[in-house]
């Protein structure tokens, strides 16, 4: 409480009394992101230019405040929670689009700028911003370069990676600088990629440059229904090996089609045991070609019911349907804890199996949806968090689940980050010395590692689930599952 | 059928309603008050959040967190964004209501709760006197005087804007009336047109042609002269009490009066007598009645779109834009109907502009009680509207349509207001005439 005072008087000399938050109602609502995490920041500011962030920062410095920096808190590793309390910094309020350059087919853009904007004014001249995380609707571009966010035409097209050309950037005391540029090829080290993924412990970024794709001349989206996961699986990798490269490749299981058609009658098959929702882009006759290709090879591995979008609405409608997903399995309990796990393509029959194992060992609910064609699981333990001991037993669950993980070859992270949730497993796959390297290369950019504290690497508080027990109970935990 | 009110304890706001909140974020973007100051505090998410924690007992309702939800225009935006079909539009009732239950509300907001909502809109009779008493102070040139006074600066709350912002009133009101107006040729069904508090002194024209093109189009019209206001804007106020009443006067006016559905040409209401089933689902008496009253209502668009509709042929040649009321496009999902009804109009070419189902910050009570947000929503609305290059913006309630045509007075803008019915009206009534110039 001592240092808040000066803190907050501050930042309200930089950028106004309205764009401070530090009533302790208020704070209240920027303790969680989209996680599971919660902790309470000392302030949050949202500033409107990069001049104001460099001041904020500076301020921050030379007060002995951590920074946290903040996007649209949609973030599903506690990215953006103050764990360690401090200052947040929002840049929701830096959301314009300053340029969007047809010719050069890239785009300048504010960190708070929504991804789902850009694309739509991108479209607008013949091109798109491909990397569509699921939260596109909402999720800002500060965020996806954090996180290097991918989305289901990644499979195609790549991550946020390739897609960001530089950024300008506010260092830890304040200086602003730029990493990368306009220009695709760059010389010397390649910071610009370092920076991406580096989930706002480096520095924040305050203008990004991003590349523009022309939008293909057409798309054809099948939904094909499966008796099982197994026979869905065996698709994908039919898919695959057939040479092909659909935009994109997903899978939902049965609990998420009973989800989704709960809230949304998305003309989801409700009968399956699985559902593949398959991309393909290109000129129109030759989408006919592959298309007659692909139907085969899923009528093979055993799809019944396969069917395509007749129409763009329809198109749009099977999106929403998937990219709702996550958000619909509210309808079933009212938490989920998200594992961003990766396997190799070829073991997803045996990962999924084993995570069903652990959801019954566990005696918890897992739902499935996922970028099926990068071996991107996302098993989602379904609780209720009101229950006296589900958090502890679910963060259990999923470290068990992200063991799996590794063991098969894969990996922690493929798009959410490791953040506040994932930090405990970074031994799993790195070893001390890796870590130290790691710790060295941050130290670069953030000498003090001020920036976003506590993420990334073992130790540190966790996020509390700060939940208070006893008048929560109230309302019963029974109303659910 | 007409029993005393029931006293039904309120319900707390449930559990299951809150926690279907996995509190993703998809909903931000949609939000108004939300893109505006990019406040968490100001949005869906954090609304909820807040409640939550005043359920779970780690917050006490105070005036800083009721100002939040006092904010949240109620337009259920987020509703439609939310993939977890969380009800925020009951959440955000409950809520108002328990806030202004602890006293936790400003004292604008009790103002026009004692004055409008609790003291005119019950009492239709006594808010035609006022707009009377209006119509003749904007004819009789003391206007003018008033303002050459400038005495409204003196009060206070802005009641200068305020007046400024009063509608010009037309020179008849819409009344209820016995008795039905026969469709023109053979009738298909008999209709009960609700009239509604605003709308029958602010925009009496719009109201005559809702009953004339349901009559061209095979309608018996009733305007049962017991209904009354719906009570939407004591609901979404935190006043159900109030309400209940009121929906209660109109469940006995139109089933009374036998017809086979209720129309209504203000979004607002349409959604409010939709839920009249919910409303008073605890109610021993009327919760039969109620859900019969909601199951019978459409709005006029929707249930012109849905009738084998005799199209117009007269023309209204003009570029217009549909502004999607909240109540229309998120309350009841209806944003096809409308836009189909004006691309079937000869001679009007109908442009999308962005953003077109964001609210323009009308919402009911919102531009009195929270005048800074209404009036930002509002510049931000004028300047898509305006990048649009048309002559007139359609809309299908009359809160946004004055909010609009006030908008545009500032703004100094020739661009005109219609109601959908409007427009449809001119239409068929440029059938007959000499071709009047639809739209100038
Ligand atoms: C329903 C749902 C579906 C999702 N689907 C996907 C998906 O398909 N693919 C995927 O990759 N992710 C997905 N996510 C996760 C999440 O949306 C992404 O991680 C996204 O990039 C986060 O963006 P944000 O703006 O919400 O950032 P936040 O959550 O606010 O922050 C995330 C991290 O970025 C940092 N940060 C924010 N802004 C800046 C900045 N300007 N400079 C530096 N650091 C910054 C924060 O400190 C934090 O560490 C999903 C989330 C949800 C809720
Ligand atoms: S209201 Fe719906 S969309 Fe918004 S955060 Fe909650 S679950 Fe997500
Ligand atoms: S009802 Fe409208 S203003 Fe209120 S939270 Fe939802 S979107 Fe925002």
């Amino acid at each position: 409480m001592s240092k808040r005072r000066p803190l907050v008087k501050g930042l309200e000399a930089i950028v106004g009394k309205e764009r401070v938050v530090h009533h302790p109602e208020d704070l209240l609502v920027y303790e969680y992101d989209g996680s599971i995490d919660r902790a309470m920041p000392q302030a949050v500011v949202l500033p409107d230019s990069t001049g104001e962030v460099s001041r904020v920062l500076a301020l921050a410095y030379r007060e002995g405040v951590a920074v946290v920096g903040r996007g649209s808190g949609t973030g599903l590793s506690g990215g953006a929670v103050a764990s360690e309390g401090g200052l947040q910094v929002a840049l929701t309020r830096m959301n314009r689009i300053l340029e969007v350059d047809v010719e050069n087919r890239l785009a300048v853009v504010e960190p708070g700028v929504i991804n789902l904007r850009l694309d739509q004014r991108a479209r607008r001249s013949g091109l798109r911003y491909a990397p569509d995380p699921s939260s596109q609707k909402a999720c800002t571009l500060g965020g996806n370069v954090a996180e290097n966010a991918g989305g289901p035409h990644c499979l195609a097209y790549g991550v946020t990676s390739n897609h960001v050309l530089g950024m300008e950037v506010v260092l830890e005391d304040g200086a602003v600088t730029w990493l990368g540029g306009m220009e695709r090829d760059s010389h010397g080290y390649d910071l610009r990629g370092l920076f991406v993924g580096s989930e706002g412990t480096f520095g924040l970024a305050t203008k990004i440059v991003t590349r523009l794709l022309p939008t293909p001349p057409a798309a054809k989206t099948y939904l094909a229904a499966f008796s099982d996961m197994r026979s869905a699986c065996d698709a994908v990798s039919a898919v695959i090996a057939g040479g092909m490269v659909p935009a994109a490749l997903e899978m939902v299981d049965a609990l998420t089609i009973r989800a989704v058609q709960k809230v949304a009658h998305a003309g989801l098959p409700e009968e399956a045991g699985a559902a593949l929702l398959v991309e393909l882009e290109g000129e129109a006759e030759e989408l006919e070609e592959t298309g007659l290709e692909v139907e085969a090879i899923l009528t093979g591995a055993g799809a019944f019911n396969l069917r395509w979008a007749e129409s763009e609405e329809e198109r749009e409608r099977l999106w929403s349907a998937r990219k709702g997903a996550l958000g619909a399995l509210g309808a079933l309990a009212p938490n989920y804890y998200l594992v961003d796990g990766v396997v190799p393509r070829t073991r997803l029959t045996e990962a999924l199996e084993r995570v069903s194992e652990i959801g019954h060992r566990y005696d918890l609910p897992i739902a499935n949806v996922f970028h099926a064609g990068d071996g991107n699981l996302h098993p989602c333990v379904l609780f209720d968090e009101r229950k006296p001991g589900a958090v502890e037993r679910v963060m259990e669950a999923g470290g068990d689940i992200l063991k799996v993980c590794v063991e098969l070859g894969g990996a922690l992270s493929g798009e959410h980050g490791i953040g506040l949730e994932k930090k405990a497993y970074m031994p799993l796959v790195f070893t001390g010395e890796d870590m130290e390297m790691m710790k060295t290369v941050r130290g670069a950019f953030a000498p003090l590692g001020r920036l976003n504290p506590g993420k990334g690497f073992p130790g540190g508080p966790a996020g509390h689930h700060n939940l208070q027990r006893g008048a929560v109970m109230a309302a019963g935990p029974g109303a659910y599952v | 059928m007409k029993g005393e009110p029931v006293v039904s304890q309120d319900a707390p706001i449930t559990a299951e309603d809150l926690y279907r909140c996995v509190h993703c974020g998809l909903c931000l973007s949609a939000c108004p008050t939300y893109m505006e100051t990019g406040l968490e505090t100001e949005s869906p998410r954090g609304r909820i959040a807040l409640m939550k924690a005043v359920h779970e007992g780690r917050l006490d309702i105070n005036r800083r967190v009721a100002g939040h939800w006092d904010m949240c225009l109620a337009c259920r935006a987020c509703e439609t964004a939310c993939p977890s079909g969380v009800p925020y539009g009951r959440l955000i009732e409950t809520a108002r209501r328990d806030a202004v239950e602890q006293g936790a509300v400003s004292w604008r907001h009790r103002m026009v709760a004692a004055l409008f909502l609790r003291g005119l809109l019950p009492r239709l009779r006594m808010l035609r006197l006022l707009a009377s008493a209006l119509r003749l102070y904007q004819r009789r040139g003391l206007r003018r005087l008033v303002r050459w006074s400038r005495i409204l600066k003196l009060l206070p709350g802005g009641l200068d804007r305020l007046e400024a912002q009063l509608p010009e009133l037309p020179t008849r009101f819409f009344a209820p009336q016995p008795g039905v107006l026969r469709a023109v040729g053979e009738t298909r069904m008999k209709v009960g047109l609700l009239s509604g508090c605003v709308m029958p002194v602010a925009q009496a024209p719009t109201m005559d042609a809702a009953a004339r093109i349901l009559r061209r189009n095979g309608c018996d019209v009733a305007t049962p002269v017991g209904q009354g206001c719906c009570g939407a804007l004591n609901l979404h106020s935190g006043d159900p009490k109030t309400a209940r009443g009121m929906a209660r006067r109109n469940i006995d006016a139109f089933l009374d009066a036998g017809v086979d559905r209720i129309v209504t040409a203000s979004a607002g209401c349409g959604s409010a007598m939709k839920e009249y089933g919910e409303l008073l689902e605890d109610d021993p008496v009327y919760a039969e009645r109620a859900a019969r009253a909601a199951a019978m209502t459409v709005d006029i668009t929707e249930f012109l779109a849905g009738l084998p509709l005799d199209p117009p042929r007269g023309r209204v040649d003009a570029r217009a834009t549909y502004q999607d009321p909240c109540h229309l496009a998120h309350a009841q999902r209806i944003t096809e109907a409308p836009r189909t009804l004006l691309r079937g109009t000869p001679g009007l070419e109908l442009v999308e502009m962005e953003e077109a189902s964001r609210c323009c910050g009308a919402a009911g009570i919102y531009t009195i009680t929270q005048r800074r947000m209404s009036e930002r929503l509002l510049a931000s609305k004028m300047e898509w509207v305006l990048a649009a290059g048309v002559d007139m913006v359609v809309t299908a309630n009359p809160g946004c349509a004055i909010q609009l045509e006030n908008g545009l007075r500032e703004a100094g803008s020739p661009v005109r207001v219609c109601h959908v019915v409007d427009v449809l009206d001119q239409a068929y009534q440029a059938e007959e005439g000499p071709s009047p110039s639809a739209v100038q």
